[in-house]
């Protein structure tokens, strides 16, 4: 059989989940294409883990239609999950076991024979750099040795669709890199990965496209660059001593957006030098003084902002 | 592969799991034997002579170990089905068994390695008291018969509390969730006829000692092992033992079918 390159991997339209009276997923349409990154982002209790969930054949959905490699999810979840890998947000690793033991484990459930299996144990070891941990406990391993057993158990059985949940999130900034350069090795292979992140440094470093999913709907979706390119332009941010000189600055610039309590104005305007000498020349023309200055080329957050009048909970130093 | 030979196949890989935590940590076993090993001390060797004479006709004139014994076996499956329902929980809690679900595997091969390995682990602490027993001068009577049946008796009572702590497993949001039946399991064996026969207590106690599920099994075993008439007790012992283990079955296969929460 050969897959056609439009076919979809992961295909989802409609998808709505409620706890109670509480919706989670409210309409969620997402499309996949085979071989590619597909980042889902948005800020804590956006609703990523819940899609993970229904989609990996965990928890049923409320409604809505959703395929997974060809296998419609409602009517064959037992096909789902013969072709699919998930590493949930919180490493599902047996800490009683050897980190060899664990991947025996997952390749014995795959059926892959003794010899076999143990092959393959070996060198996901190798890869994931855990030959020296390979006949200690996992209860030993640090979590990003814990995260990297977690992944390495996913991939047994060649997986052709991986559900990575939030893969970095509490990883050192070293060992998030590392699982960065796994990510992508995967999708060299020919892997399609859907993985969710609050982290929008990773969405832009990982993904072909990105969907911004905020109270479980969708708010904005396409490549990173296109979202970059939905927010106009970027800004220079002007902090003050005092209420009075935000005031005087205020009235001075016109229209601006004002931020009271960190006395703070963000002016509209790429940074460029002869706008910033203009912005200098009529706050000194105006007597006021200004405490800091910064100019914030657009990134993803400005994207999240734009769509969502939220800063993400990245800004609010959830990290 | 079939269904019935992929249950097959996959069950076994969970047996071989489950059965690798016991070996990897056998202290686990060894404490299951402690307090019954304990308590068998102690009854014997500072109340033994005391509540021996007390109780008159219902030692059948032997020696007050011959009595006890019993009921301390009873308590180590007690304490077996605790340790299940805390391995279980852990799976949930630590989210390996959220993992098995996403594979195409048998699903019911994760209660049945659970079950059938905590069975084996708790029929094996229970034979390892027995021994203890043997040492300490328990002279049971029993003919080969005999001896079966109270296997017998032993195994179903042990795959009753099995399947009852998978589900308590199941059901209890954390290690903490499980200890209501932890206490269950210990404090009941003192409320039956494991230490004393209910003749002697008074009151709602005797009544209680009278009904609860422990005394019939008890009861039986100790008439299966003594050589004495069983009587009625068996009748009561296997209909309790089938209730529970089935009620746990039912229980634990409904809880495991759930949408998983939290
Ligand atoms: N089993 C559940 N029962 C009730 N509410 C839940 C359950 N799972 C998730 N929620 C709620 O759904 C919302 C989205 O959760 P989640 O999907 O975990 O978000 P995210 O992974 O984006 O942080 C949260 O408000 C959370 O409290
Ligand atoms: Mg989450």
């Amino acid at each position: 059989m050969t897959t056609t390159a439009s076919r979809p991997a992961v295909k989802v339209a409609g998808l709505r989940k409620s706890f109670g009276d509480h919706v989670v997923l409210d309409g969620i349409d997402l499309e996949v294409a085979a071989g590619t990154v597909f980042a889902l982002l948005g800020p804590n209790g956006a609703g990523k883990t819940t899609a993970v969930r229904i989609l990996s054949t965990l928890i049923g959905a409320d409604g809505g239609e959703v395929s997974v490699a060809g296998h419609d999810l409602a009517g064959d979840p037992e096909g789902v999950r013969g072709a699919i890998g998930v590493t949930g947000q919180f490493s599902a690793v047996d800490d009683l076991l050897t980190g060899a033991e664990n991947l025996v484990l997952m390749a014995d459930l795959r059926h892959l024979g003794r010899v076999e299996g143990r092959r393959l144990a070996a060198e996901l070891l190798a890869r994931f750099d855990l030959v020296g941990a390979a006949g200690k406990r996992v209860g030993t391993y640090s979590g990003g040795m814990r995260r990297r057993l977690d992944l390495a158990m996913t991939l047994v059985g060649d997986p052709r669709v991986i559900f990575l949940d939030e893969p970095t999130t509490g990883l050192d900034p070293r060992s998030r890199r590392t699982m960065w350069e796994i990510i992508r090795e995967l999708v060299g292979d020919g892997v399609t990965v859907l993985l969710t992140t609050q982290y929008l440094e990773e969405a832009d470093e990982l993904a072909d496209r990105i969907a911004v999913i905020d109270h479980g709907r969708v708010v904005a979706e396409g490549t990173p660059g296109e979202l970059k390119s939905r927010v106009p332009g970027g800004h220079v941010r002007l902090r003050f001593p005092d209420t009075a000189g935000l005031d005087a600055a205020a009235a001075v610039l016109g229209e601006v957006s004002r931020d009271e309590d960190d006395l703070v104005l963000q002016v509209a305007g790429d940074g460029g030098v002869r706008a910033l000498r203009d912005l200098l020349d009529r706050l000194d023309r105006a007597g006021t003084e200004v405490a800091e200055l910064s100019i914030h080329t657009p990134d993803l957050d400005d994207v999240f902002f734009a769509l969502t009048g939220q800063p993400t909970t990245e800004k609010d130093g959830a990290r | 592969m079939t269904t019935l030979s992929r249950t097959a196949t996959d069950s076994a890989t969970m047996l071989r799991r489950n059965l690798r935590h016991v070996l990897r940590f056998p202290d686990v076993l060894l404490m299951s034997l402690g307090l019954p090993v304990i308590l068998l001390l102690l009854f014997v060797g500072v109340f033994g002579s005391a509540l021996g004479a007390g109780l008159g006709g219902a030692a059948h004139g032997g020696p007050y170990i011959d009595y006890l014994v019993p009921g301390i076996v009873i308590m180590s499956a007690g304490y077996g089905a605790t340790t299940t329902a805390l391995a279980v929980n852990k799976d949930m809690t630590e989210g390996i068994i959220a993992r098995f679900r996403t594979m195409a595997i048998s699903r019911s091969s994760i209660l049945i390695g659970h079950v059938v390995a905590a069975t084996t682990r708790t029929l094996v602490s229970v034979g390892l008291v027995l021994v203890v027993a043997l040492l300490m001068g328990f002279r049971p009577a029993a003919d080969l018969g005999a001896w079966i049946a109270a296997i017998g008796v032993l195994t179903l009572l042990v795959l009753a509390l099995t399947w009852l702590a998978v589900a308590i497993g199941l059901a209890a949001r954390n290690a903490e969730g499980v200890s209501m039946f932890t206490l269950l399991v210990q404090v009941l064996p003192f409320t039956s006829s494991a230490f004393v026969p209910p003749d002697s207590m008074s009151g709602a106690v005797r009544w209680f000692a009278e009904h609860e599920p422990f005394t019939p099994v008890i009861d039986t075993l100790r008439g299966l092992l003594l050589g004495t008439p069983v009587g009625g007790d068996a009748g009561a012992a296997v209909a309790w033992c089938v209730g529970i283990a089935l009620g746990g079955y039912l229980w634990a296969k409904a809880l495991f079918k759930r949408d998983p929460t939290g």
